[in-house]
């Protein structure tokens, strides 16, 4: 009789799926790669294969300038991989074509959620829940504190703060993928039609998701204003390196807005000088996190990236066997 | 509630000064009393809950969860308050948020008995905006970047009235400041403080830049390097306050019983030793008095090794009578008057200088670069006290800055305003021949004393030169001097060079300078003398 699980295993760089001699979101170069989303520190570049949704080669393409291995895989379809692997890609619910990756072998269920949240978005499906025997969940926002309010009362925050100082401009910094055009969609759902000022990283991105079906309205680049003035009034948005960067000076007076789910803690907002914080997040809350897992119902939960620490509290005072992969080169996303 | 919670908020988010005032004087128009009152009390640090401690909270929040989830939570917000504010678990149907004023009460009628189930009932009437606020306003320290002064600055803004005013009453006043309220927003009569021992804000001095002034209308005084107080006795009590309003008596007890008359008295507090000059006996070094300085408690040993005494500038108010509107000549006769009736060991007088011309007290001033002066203050002979800093009447004319040569080594963003400049500036000097491979020593910091312009073109220099990056900090490439200003320099183990200045800033950027040119250390150490007290 074999070890159950035996034959997928955490490593240091990403999850080793044994039989098949293939990894899950590695971050190092390998032959055979599974990616779950575009995210820089989930999707590296340079595999031999790389096994992924549509919309995720895409966005490595975008960003790696090539797409050679690239092994499109939609949401439901089944790949056999090698030594009796089934591989399974299901929506996720975190960016444009973010999945979890289902894997079947030896009649053991494994599902791995890459990154994921269970709130609506309009840029992708939602997260399905999906049963498992193991289930390898994240856990960016792994803390009872984190609480994300419904987006449209963030969204609301910026439209009301716009409308109050009318002679500024509302400058957001949100991560340039998923983040910035999730907040330009639930603008345009909440009825905000005017012209959007985008940072130039921001650009291609976006063209990106209307390419696939997510309309984003008129935007324009903030280097092609006429004038400081042609942008008062108006929300821009900018990757959060650029908001306190030399190139917000040619903004007129910015409200600096910051999209992300660590705004929820007001030490966080100030340290990066941010006047109004926005919690918005693409990731799983606490309460998301732990339905999630009662929903999902394992036999195990292995914890990957995040606060792993409270959720691996959360699993023992709910007496569930879990525990915390080491992986390495994960970074907390700026969301 | 709601309304102080958004204000906080809004508060912890607003880096502009401005719209910092801007935000509490609108609150304070908008809010009925006393709930405004309390919230004024609550910006200015002026209350205080023996019962409600930041200890208190977390034992409230042990029985509601899981410690270890608590420890996690904690490490990871940084504050006790926001973190319980974030994690309280909130009942579904919440009962009436308080107001202020009722948050005011409930927690002064706390104990260490009730305060388990009474701050909870509270907490439990409130959204986690609103517990922040309510948990901040029980344990005091705010952390939202607001002094005291700057709510009170609001304050006077609000209603249209003058700030030194509103000092002036302050402390004799207590929350939520009734009357304060009756005559800046209903136009009561201004409230009488005449009885109580009241911080009066002082009188101060703007630089001499370059011009001169004529000693027929000016007198000339020391400027002492101690901390500039005043002495208020009333009603049978005697303060010490330091220049921001600060009630320091407690430091200084030695002083509390030397005042036999109800004044108010403008001096420098000093304490004994040989070093600085005076009629009745010397005082000793900056360093010795801030042996004293921040003390809660002093012990009879400090008492005895560092005795403070006051030099005194300027009488206010004697027995009864507010002379602040009569010349300086005028008031400073009343003053020697006082000096008989004085301690001699805790009181003596700052002398005046004498003076043939500007240029005779050039050349006295030049002269007392050894004395432990700060240098000479001018002020206007017919002069009132006036509150604040009024052009022309007094003048501050400090020694010549010292200069010396440094180059540009790191620089670091700057904030508010500055923060997408490379506003702040190490620079450092040669530890040896330059151009036989010596180093540079940091030996300063300075971020003041140049143009926007200027700044605008070293912002671009950074980035151009930038050989690394630590956080908000870059290292440059060695091209740049600096000819940096201060007032003084001493040994310091902080510092690598084992010198520091006080007061530097960038006098001229030398823009055509070669590196190589720029000072020593050995040169910078000669200079500890010039401008070393001796101790
Ligand atoms: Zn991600
Ligand atoms: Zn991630």
């Amino acid at each position: 009789m074999t070890v159950p699980f035996s034959w997928i295993r955490p490593e240091p760089h990403g999850i080793y799926i044994a039989p098949a001699d293939a990894w899950v979101d590695p971050s190092r170069p390998v032959s055979r790669a599974l990616v779950t989303h575009g995210h820089a520190d989930h999707a590296r570049g340079g595999h031999e294969a790389t096994l992924a949704t549509p919309e995720t080669l895409a966005i490595m393409e975008l960003r790696y300038q090539t797409r050679e291995g690239a092994l499109p895989v939609s949401y439901g379809e089944t790949m056999r991989l090698p030594g009796n692997v089934q591989a399974t890609f299901i929506p996720a619910g975190h960016v444009l074509g973010s999945a979890q990756v289902l894997l079947e072998h030896a009649g053991e269920r494994v599902v791995i959620t890459g990154d994921y949240k269970r709130r609506h978005d309009p840029t992708c499906p939602p997260f399905e829940v999906t049963g498992c025997d193991v289930f390898i969940t994240e856990a960016t926002f792994g803390l009872p504190l984190f609480t994300h309010p419904p987006i449209q009362h963030e969204i609301g925050k910026l439209l009301d703060r716009l409308a109050a100082e009318p002679e500024r401009c509302v400058l957001v910094g949100a991560y340039a993928l998923g983040k910035a055009q999730r907040v330009i969609a639930e603008l345009r759902a909440a009825g905000h039609n005017d012209t959007i000022w985008l940072h130039g990283a921001m650009e291609r991105m976006c063209r990106l998701y209307e390419e696939h079906g997510v309309p984003l309205g008129d935007l324009r680049l903030v280097s092609d204003a006429p004038s400081k003035d042609a942008l008062r009034g108006h929300v821009a948005i900018c990757p959060p390196s650029a908001l306190n960067d030399r190139w917000s000076r040619r903004l007129p007076d910015p409200v600096t807005a910051m999209a992300s789910g660590w705004m929820m803690v007001r030490q966080r907002a100030r340290q990066r000088g941010v006047e109004l914080p926005l919690v918005i997040s693409d990731h799983a809350d606490w309460h998301e996190l732990t339905t999630t897992i009662a929903e999902v119902n394992p036999s195990e939960t292995w914890i990957t990236h995040g606060r792993e620490d409270a959720l691996l509290r959360w699993c023992e005072l709910h007496q569930r066997k879990a525990h915390a992969l080491a992986l390495v080169g994960y970074e907390d996303e700026d969301d | 509630m709601e309304r102080f919670a958004a204000l906080l908020d809004a508060l912890v988010y607003t880096i502009s000064r401005n719209r910092k005032l801007a935000l509490i004087a609108d609150y304070l128009r908008e809010t009925p009393d006393p709930d405004r009152g309390w919230a004024l009390a609550a910006l200015t640090g002026g209350l205080d809950f023996p019962a409600v401690k930041s200890g208190t909270v977390r034992a409230l929040m042990m029985e509601r969860i899981d410690p270890v989830l608590w420890t996690l939570s904690r490490d990871f917000v940084g504050d006790t308050a926001e973190t319980a504010s974030l994690l309280w678990p909130a009942p579904a149907q919440a009962p009436a948020p308080p107001s202020v004023s009722e948050a005011v009460a409930l927690l002064s009628a706390m104990t260490r008995k009730s305060v388990a189930a009474e701050l909870a009932a509270l907490l439990d009437r409130l959204d986690a905006t609103g517990r922040f606020a309510l948990l901040k306003l029980a344990t005091g320290g705010m952390r939202i970047g607001v002094s005291s002064r700057l709510a009170k600055t609001a304050f006077a803004q609000a209603f249209a009235v003058d700030v030194e005013q509103v000092e002036e009453y302050w402390h004799g006043l207590a929350p939520p400041y009734p009357e304060l309220f009756a005559w800046a927003a209903h136009g009561a009569p201004p409230p009488d403080i005449d009885n109580l021992p009241t911080f009066r804000p002082f009188m101060l001095a703007h630089p001499l830049e370059d011009g001169t002034v004529d000693l027929a209308d000016y007198a000339a005084e020391w400027k002492w390097d101690g901390i500039r107080v005043q002495l208020v006795r009333a009603g049978e009590q005697t303060r010490i306050y330091s220049r921001s309003g600060d009630d320091i008596s407690a430091t200084f007890p030695e002083l509390l019983d030397a005042l036999p008359f109800p004044a108010v008295l403008d001096g420098e507090l000093l304490v004994r030793g040989a070093h600085q000059g005076g009629k009745t006996g010397g005082a000793a070094s900056f360093n010795a008095l801030q042996q004293r300085l921040g003390r809660k408690t002093v012990s009879k040993a400090m008492l005895a090794e560092f005795p403070a005494f006051v030099r005194l500038y300027d009488a206010l108010i004697v027995e009864g009578t507010d002379l602040r509107s009569l010349g300086w000549a005028k008031r400073r006769a009343a003053l020697e008057a006082l000096i008989p009736r004085l301690p001699g060991t805790r009181f003596d007088l700052s002398e005046v200088v004498e003076a043939r011309d500007f240029d005779h007290l050039a050349e006295i001033r030049a002269g007392a670069r050894d004395e432990a002066i700060e240098g000479l203050m001018l002020k206007r002979r017919d002069s009132p006290y006036i509150a604040g800093r009024k052009v022309g009447l007094w003048y501050k004319w400090k020694r010549d800055p010292l200069l010396v040569d440094c180059v540009l080594m790191y620089a670091q963003r700057g904030s508010g305003k500055r923060s997408s400049f490379y506003s702040d500036y190490t620079f450092g000097c040669w530890d040896g021949d330059p151009d036989n491979g010596a180093e540079l020593l940091p030996v300063g910091k300075a971020y003041s004393g140049f143009t926007d312009e200027e700044l605008k073109r070293l912002d671009r220099l950074v980035r151009q030169t930038t050989v690394n990056r630590f956080g908000p900090v870059r290292e440059v490439e060695r091209t740049l001097v600096f000819e940096v200003a201060f007032d003084s320099v001493h040994e310091s183990k902080r510092h690598k060079s084992g010198l520091a200045m006080r007061f530097p800033r960038i006098h001229r950027i030398r823009w055509d300078k070669p590196v190589h040119e720029a000072d020593r250390i050995e040169a910078l150490r000669a200079l500890i003398h010039q401008s070393d007290r001796p101790d």
